[in-house]
């Protein structure tokens, strides 16, 4: 993997007007994403993953807005792109910056394109399938024109996302396929953008587990050959095994440590990471209760202060509520938001069963 | 499609059929009085005569049949009360065209300003056409037709510089009618059209188009709109269809002979030919109304299968 910026997020802050009140959604957020990796971002539901992956595209909900904080995307078009026009590799473009439409038009689908959770919903049910992905080639691919053109490369989308009879199905209306299929049109169309980035919010979670697997095996196969990269929003920590080179552990509108796949599989650090990786079922004994994490987590409505984690943590520190701790750095490519890591920190072990995780290796293949 | 269309059809006969034998036998308990046009001064011996000669003392049965009989002949008999002894096709046929011309017309200014209405509160929700529109629209369903019809009425008419009263050879007399009859549906058309885009608005499809780089615009009227429009469709056939039939106020309110409130005054004059067969065209306007928002619902919508037995998935 190259070491090259596509997308730098720095001190982020989102917040939503909600019933007359402020909500804190994504709290003073940094993260680098590098071309052609994929990165996981793995929280609990309503941690802020979609919030923050949505500005990247300006579709976050009309009351929420971004006033501070900076997203700097650089890929467009510098390094091998099929585009022609705009050529500022070095600054990058602020994409929290951009109002107008017609700018974030520029940015959506040909640059960041997106795949939703529920295949269901995220198709139009009254235009056949065949129409969207014609819609987005249209939008991104300007020079396939002609009808004939243009379905001849819907087909062809069709059949790189895997669906047969492609020459059939693509007059065929969404509610004619079944979950699954859905979600490789869903796929097709976000490829037939032509993106440099694939935001995958929770592509599997709405599929069974057979299904789930061919679909990360052909996010996989798809990011080879288009060279995407790829954020993979998740819960489930063994399609990240699966699927990612990194992992950011988001908590409360913040992320808590950011490391290698393996680093943060084999070596956590922070409490929540050692709570979610404790939560996995591989890991409960026969007999025993499967292990939860106590507690609820904090509202965001009001301030917090410290570490967010703290009231959930049972090894937490005084320091714990009353400073927010600073990142650690682990290994240069790995860090941890957690007072434990401080020189001056009472020395803590990882949970029992955490420590067992290398033996489960075949868990995750 | 042919098989659905034959079914939808049959079916839609067979609650005519009903809805006519219902009415008639219905009539035929009312007072003989509607019979005949001077029932106080005929002795007892007239009315039998009276009755045998209009066929009323068969059975019901053989009555029912003759009524359809004549009714695919197109007589429907005469008036009694309301224009004695006319035949009560040739009253309709006096009446009907201007009703269906106000009726259509109106649809069609409504259409013309609802659609647009609808599409611009939800393009702008919250925002001030949003609210103007709401305001309109809350105008309307709240102040009593009768109202604002008479302000028209007053004020339209100096401004148009014409009499107070319809006359139908004059395209000016037109406007102010049509226009009081489509402001309802004005108002009825943009409300629902904004609810259910901005029903639409808030799907997943239509974050995963904005996604794709398709601009606001193509967003509203490719996705938004048409889908929207569907629910909406259904209703259009039924409402179009009762518009035709007239408006009571607004067709007495400037003297227009149309079909408005007829039905009414011939019930209160027992003219019973003229109810059967005003109720026989009512009941079939509102009938082919649901089978033409039923045929449009499925020309757009896929997932509304002809046959009925379901796609396979």
């Amino acid at each position: 993997m190259a070491n090259e910026l596509i997308l730098s997020v720095k001190n982020l802050n989102v917040k939503f007007h909600l019933r007359g009140q402020e909500l804190h959604a994504i709290r003073n957020v940094s993260l680098d994403i590098y071309r052609g990796e994929s990165i996981a971002i793995v929280g609990e539901s309503g941690s802020g993953k979609s919030v923050f992956t949505r500005t990247f595209m300006g579709l976050l909900d009309s009351n929420g807005y971004i006033p501070s904080g900076e997203i700097l995307y650089y890929g467009n078009r510098s390094a091998g792109g099929t585009g022609t026009q705009k050529n500022s590799p070095s600054s990058g473009i602020n994409l929290a910056k951009l109002k107008k439409e017609r700018d974030w038009r520029t940015i959506r689908g040909g640059e960041i394109a997106m795949i939703m959770q529920d295949p269901m919903t995220s198709l139009n049910p009254l235009k056949s399938i065949g129409s969207q992905i014609a819609e987005a080639i249209r939008l991104h691919q300007p020079d396939i024109k002609g009808s004939a053109a243009i379905n001849e490369k819907v087909i062809e989308y069709l059949r790189e996302v895997g669906i047969p009879e492609p020459e059939r199905r693509c007059r065929q209306y969404a509610h004619e396929f079944s979950g699954g299929m859905r979600q490789r049109v869903v796929i097709a169309i976000a490829l037939a953008c032509n993106p440099k980035i694939l935001i995958c919010d929770e592509p599997t979670t709405a599929l069974d587990v057979t299904i789930q697997d061919q679909i990360i095996h052909l996010l996989k196969e798809l990011k080879e050959k288009y060279q995407l990269t790829i954020v993979f929003i998740t819960h489930d920590l063994g399609v990240v095994a699966n699927i990612a080179d990194r992992v950011a552990v988001m908590y409360a509108g913040d992320f808590v440590e950011i490391g290698m796949a393996e680093e943060i599989f084999y070596d956590p650090r922070h409490p929540y990471t050692w709570a979610l990786l404790s939560s996995l079922p591989q890991l409960g004994e026969r007999g025993e209760k499967l292990f939860t994490i106590k507690g609820t987590p904090p509202n965001l409505f009001k301030e917090i202060k410290g570490d967010a984690f703290a009231p959930r943590n049972p090894r937490a520190l005084k320091i714990d509520y009353v400073k927010e701790p600073p990142y650690f750095e682990v290994s240069p490519t790995h860090k941890a938001k957690t007072w434990l890591l401080d020189p001056r920190a009472p020395k803590v072990e990882p949970p029992e069963a955490i420590r067992n995780l290398k033996d489960l290796e075949s868990v995750y293949g | 499609m042919v098989k659905y269309l034959a079914k939808r059809i049959g079916r839609s006969l067979i609650t005519l059929f009903i809805i006519i034998c219902v009415v008639f036998i219905l009539m035929r308990q009312m007072p003989i009085e509607g019979y005949f046009q001077n029932f106080d001064k005929l002795t007892e011996a007239q009315i039998q005569a009276g009755l045998e000669e209009q066929g009323l003392l068969d059975p019901m049965p053989v009555q029912l049949l003759h009524f359809f009989q004549n009714m695919l002949k197109g007589d429907f008999g005469v008036s009694h009360s309301y224009r004695v002894n006319v035949p009560v096709t040739e009253i309709l046929a006096d009446k009907l065209p201007i009703s269906i011309k106000l009726g259509s017309l109106s649809v069609l200014v409504s259409l013309i300003f609802g659609i647009p209405l609808g599409t611009i509160m939800a393009r702008f929700k919250s925002r001030i056409p949003d609210k103007l529109g709401t305001l309109f629209i809350v105008f309307i369903q709240a102040v009593p037709a009768a109202v604002y019809y008479l302000f028209i009425q007053m004020y339209g008419t100096l401004i148009l510089d014409i009499p107070l009263l319809f006359d139908a050879s004059n395209w000016k007399s037109w406007i102010l009618p049509v226009f009081s009859m489509s402001l309802g549906n004005i108002a009825y058309y943009g409300m629902w059209l904004r609810r259910y885009m901005v029903d639409e608005s808030n799907k997943d499809y239509v974050r995963l188009a904005k996604a794709k780089g398709a601009s606001g615009n193509s967003v509203m009227f490719r996705h938004i709109f048409r889908n929207a429009f569907v629910p909406m469709v259904q209703y259009l056939p039924s409402s179009f269809l009762n518009t035709v039939i007239g408006s009571i106020y607004v067709e007495s309110l400037y003297s227009i002979p149309g079909m408005g409130g007829l039905l009414v005054t011939v019930i209160k004059g027992n003219d019973n030919n003229m109810v059967q067969a005003i109720v026989l065209l009512y009941a079939t306007v509102g009938v082919i109304g649901l089978l033409l928002g039923d045929i449009m619902m499925v020309i757009l919508d896929p997932r509304i299968s002809l046959s009925g037995k379901e796609g396979e998935r």
